[in-house]
């Protein structure tokens, strides 16, 4: 793959010119490879420590692949997707954002909520499962 | 418009008017419309993940995650997911350079990596029934199912997609239109992959962990 990689970049600068003026919302082999290397990388840590119990607090390993998670991510949206901030004259950016600010308060809102009705019905569960039971 | 009104009947100022606009007009509101649906897509995976959040410990005395999910399976999808955008970046980048048959090539490979994806993910849907585990067993199963389903449709569409600018860059080569619709499954493919990563970390790994 990297001689691949090699023979592309090669091709590349000879055509520069041709493809210059197209090229704004395209990656280069460069720019591809990284958000293949650091994807591969922030793929394998967290199945690492999911599938070798490397840490034993389970509450310490979600937040780290979590975080792991949120950082490929962005990897992907800048190195794949080719996001930057003045694509678009800046609207895909953007639009990026709200998208993230509506999904944020969406998962956060949802858990939140429905964690703390789980937790306020508690009690009247073990209440009717003690009536019934009697 | 002044022009079409004071010239003669049948004079060529509308058609120069028209070819001359819609080259760069088009092409850049494309993206810019296409980003726009791939923002909504991911308000819908965000209520399949928000269900999954609330519903994912509910197991009704059903299986748990911990029983059911395979996770050398999952990184081997993993796997073929991450392989299929990258040689989808390849074949942009010959689509970039006009060569349609080194094109064509890595748009094949990537076919063939989602659709070993697909079928890896049936596999695993097949495994779980018989292990006693189908979609109306408990609110968890459900939720999964319906989350990770979703986003096997997509990526099952993106293949179909993937087949169609196949056959019609074969048949037209890679005119203007063609590329604006590989940009188009590009951005598609890549998003798919991004939610990917939501799903194996919060179902699969967050899962087996509890």
């Amino acid at each position: 793959m990297s001689a691949d990689a090699r023979h592309l970049t090669g091709h590349g600068q000879d055509t520069h010119d041709s493809h210059a003026h197209s090229s704004g919302g395209h990656g280069t082999v460069q720019s591809y490879m990284t958000g293949f290397v650091l994807s591969v990388i922030l793929t394998v840590i967290p199945f690492w420590l999911v599938m070798g119990n490397v840490l034993d607090n389970s509450l310490v390993t979600t937040l780290v692949i979590l975080a792991l998670g949120g950082v490929q991510m962005v990897v992907h949206v800048v190195y794949f997707l080719h996001m930057n901030t003045k694509s678009e004259g800046g609207w895909t950016f953007l639009a990026l954002i709200f998208t993230i600010m509506v999904v944020v308060i969406m998962l956060a809102g949802s858990v939140w909520v429905m964690y703390h009705l789980n937790h306020n019905m508690m009690p009247m569960d073990a209440h009717d499962v003690m009536n019934n039971a009697r | 418009m002044m022009h079409a009104e004071t010239a003669p009947p049948g004079a060529a100022a509308p058609v120069f008017y028209q070819t001359d606009e819609e080259g760069h007009h088009s092409e850049g509101s494309t993206m810019l419309g296409f980003w726009l649906y791939l923002m909504s897509d991911c308000l819908i995976f965000a209520t399949l993940f928000a269900t999954y959040g609330v519903l994912g410990r509910s197991y009704a005395a059903g299986p748990t995650p911990k029983e059911l999910f395979d996770l050398p399976g999952i990184a081997v999808n993993t796997a073929m997911l991450l392989f299929s955008s990258i040689t989808y970046g390849f074949a942009m980048l010959e689509m970039d350079r006009d060569r349609v048959k080194q094109t064509q090539i890595w748009l094949a490979v990537t076919g063939l990596f989602g659709a070993a994806f697909v079928a890896l993910e049936i596999r695993e849907f097949v495994h779980l029934f018989h292990e006693g585990a189908p979609p109306w067993r408990s609110a968890f199963l459900s939720s999964f199912y319906t989350l990770v389903s979703t986003h096997g449709l997509h990526v099952s569409m993106g293949i179909l997609w993937l087949i169609v600018l196949m056959v019609q860059v074969g048949k037209r080569g890679l005119i203007v239109e063609n590329k604006r619709r590989l940009m188009c499954l590009s951005m598609f493919w890549h998003f798919l992959d991004l939610i990917w990563i939501g799903v194996f970390t919060v179902v699969y790994l967050m899962g087996v962990l509890e």
